[in-house]
């Protein structure tokens, strides 16, 4: 079982991102999955929480994701060296920055990736919505799913406006970093 | 089997596609966290035109169980929806709508109750209320609270039964976790639940009375036939499922899920969705060659008093796990199954662990010291009868 958590702010769609994880590997891969969010109130601009489980058998574990497999992070202004607990063992953390050369590669064990998400969602949404770019990246890194079933994901989810400047964002994301 | 279309959707979002597919008529409906998602999925299938109900806005819980009681008192089929202190504030209402006889169907989102203000989850909202005469079921996933809201009409419903059921979804984590869900089209669903037909309703052409008062010379008489149908609910329960099962190939157990009991010397008991993180507990343990299982309550009125009593006849040792406790006393679900236990010749110990109050994650690792504890008291081990689990702060120790 692969479980994500993805680390943002209330507002930039870590959710609706843990989400669209969910339904492609459950519609599109024929996999398993659960998504579920922080639990209880959310404030825009505050750190929040969501959560993904991908299996090839039926999940019935309900307890909180203490550390993931991957952990993506939406805004470099949530980096802490505390983030590295986050991460299970060979664990790997994917971090939106312009600034790579301010973080550290790796700790141990565990690794860091970063991507500039938001030049992406500028330059394919026209907003700093940088969801569906770092679904695009993490799906490049760890391979849970395959690119056209993120693709169709987006597509199933969004309304077809708002869905080509999100696919635009995952391909590009996932052109980025599968180089 | 027919097919079916998998959903990606939350336990909120499966009890509205269940309410959809069972062709509610009417829906009285006032938010509360962590419920509200599944009212406000009704009300965007209304104004889609996806369903076509009666949807109500009130302007509180006692008025939404009012509200339906009137709607089921013509005959019509009628959902609500409420959580924590809009269910103990319709409390009144439970016992007038079981006391009429009324077939709603209510989910609860199980959360804590204040004070301490919360709105994370537990089971102190619905087990306090486990004497309003509502059927109480308690769901494990989104694909069973879909089933059972379509399984809830169906028994409360029925003839012999004409008595409201409570569907239990643990707030948050089961009402917010999104996960696949099988839904059935509406022509399959129709095929298995027709429409309701009320044996007695407010009818101009059929005047009677309804709701009424009683006096010590009968008042006795209407509480004995609220009881004989809450016990005819029991086959009816198992019909419905067995039925449900021809149909679309799903069966949970009927009133228990027994979980690798049979060679089983301990065995825990679980009510809703720390069920599922048990079934891993136990499967991990068991691949260490542990004789462990697990059994799943899965309705607490009417009580599987029989049921439980022939699932453990065998256990050496029994733990009841509980997102409750009455002050005073112990866990509710603890008392009921050792209610249970004490027809069996041989009695194991029991112990009762409360856990998960207010919200508290319940992990596998939690689960395991569980069954250690029950393997100290297999043999003969001092323990502690209530312990609650996880305590962050040392009180007693």
């Amino acid at each position: 079982m692969i479980e994500v958590r993805w680390l943002g702010r209330g507002g930039q769609g870590g959710f609706t991102a843990s989400r669209l994880l969910g339904v492609a590997a459950v519609l599109f891969e024929n996999k398993y999955a659960q998504a579920f969010p922080s639990f209880g109130p959310e404030r825009r601009g505050a750190p929040v929480l969501g959560f993904t489980r991908i299996d090839d058998q039926k999940i019935t574990l309900r307890s909180e994701i203490k550390q993931g497999d991957y952990l993506v992070v939406m805004d470099e202004n949530l980096w802490s060296p505390r983030l590295w607990d986050d991460l299970k063992p060979n664990g790997l953390m994917l971090l939106n920055t312009s600034r790579p050369e301010r973080f550290p590669d790796a700790a141990g064990d565990r690794r860091l990736v970063t991507i500039d998400a938001l030049q992406i969602a500028r330059e394919t949404i026209g907003k700093p919505i940088v969801n569906t770019a770092m679904l695009g990246a993490l799906v490049a890194v760890s391979g849970i799913i395959s690119l056209e079933a993120a693709v169709q994901g987006v597509q199933k989810e969004m309304k077809p406006a708002l869905a080509k400047g999100n696919v635009a964002a995952v391909t590009r994301a996932y052109e980025r970093l599968s180089r | 089997m027919m097919k079916q279309q998998k959903y990606f959707v939350s336990g909120n979002e499966a009890v509205a596609l269940g309410v959809q597919r069972s062709r509610t008529q009417v829906v009285t409906a006032y938010p509360i966290t962590p419920q509200t998602v599944a009212m406000e999925r009704l009300s965007e299938m209304v104004a889609d035109g996806e369903l076509r109900t009666e949807f109500m806005l009130v302007e509180s819980e006692h008025s939404a169980l009012s509200a339906a009681m009137g709607a089921s008192a013509m005959g019509t089929r009628t959902f609500t929806a409420t959580s924590s202190q809009g269910l103990l504030y319709m409390a009144e209402c439970l016992h007038y709508a079981s006391g009429g006889r009324w077939p709603i169907v209510m989910m609860n989102a199980n959360r804590s109750v204040a004070l301490p203000w919360s709105i994370f989850g537990d089971q102190r909202d619905s087990l306090s209320l486990l004497d309003s005469g509502w059927i109480q079921v308690y769901v494990e996933d989104a694909q069973e609270a879909f089933d059972m809201i379509i399984q809830a009409f169906a028994i409360a419903e029925d003839e012999q039964v004409l008595t409201p059921v409570m569907v239990n979804l643990d707030g948050f984590t089961l009402t917010h976790t999104y996960e696949p869900v099988f839904v059935p089209t509406q022509e399959a669903v129709d095929a298995f639940l027709p429409p309701y037909q009320a044996p007695v309703k407010m009818d101009l052409d059929r005047p009677l009375n309804m709701a009424f008062s009683s006096t010590p010379p009968n008042n006795m008489e209407f509480k004995y036939q609220q009881h004989q149908a809450m016990e005819a609910a029991r086959p009816v329960i198992a019909q419905v499922e067995q039925a449900f099962h021809a149909h679309f190939g799903r069966a949970y157990g009927g009133l228990i899920d027994a979980y690798r009991c049979d060679d089983a010397e301990r065995i825990l008991v679980t009510v809703g969705t720390v069920t599922g993180t048990a079934r891993q507990a136990v499967d991990q343990l068991r691949e260490q060659g542990q004789k462990v299982g697990l059994l799943k309550i899965r309705f607490m009125r009417p009580f599987p008093h029989e049921e439980v009593a022939r699932a453990l006849r065998h256990a050496r040792a029994v733990g009841v796990l509980d997102r409750d406790i009455s002050f005073g006393y112990e866990g509710t679900v603890f008392t009921n199954v050792n209610s249970a236990l004490i027809g069996n010749k041989v009695v194991p110990p029991a112990l009762n662990f409360i856990a998960g109050l207010g919200g508290r994650d319940i992990g596998v690792e939690d689960i395991e010291k569980m069954f250690e504890r029950l393997a100290a008291a297999m043999d003969g081990k001092a323990a502690k009868r209530v312990e609650f689990i996880h305590l962050g702060v040392a009180t007693d120790e």
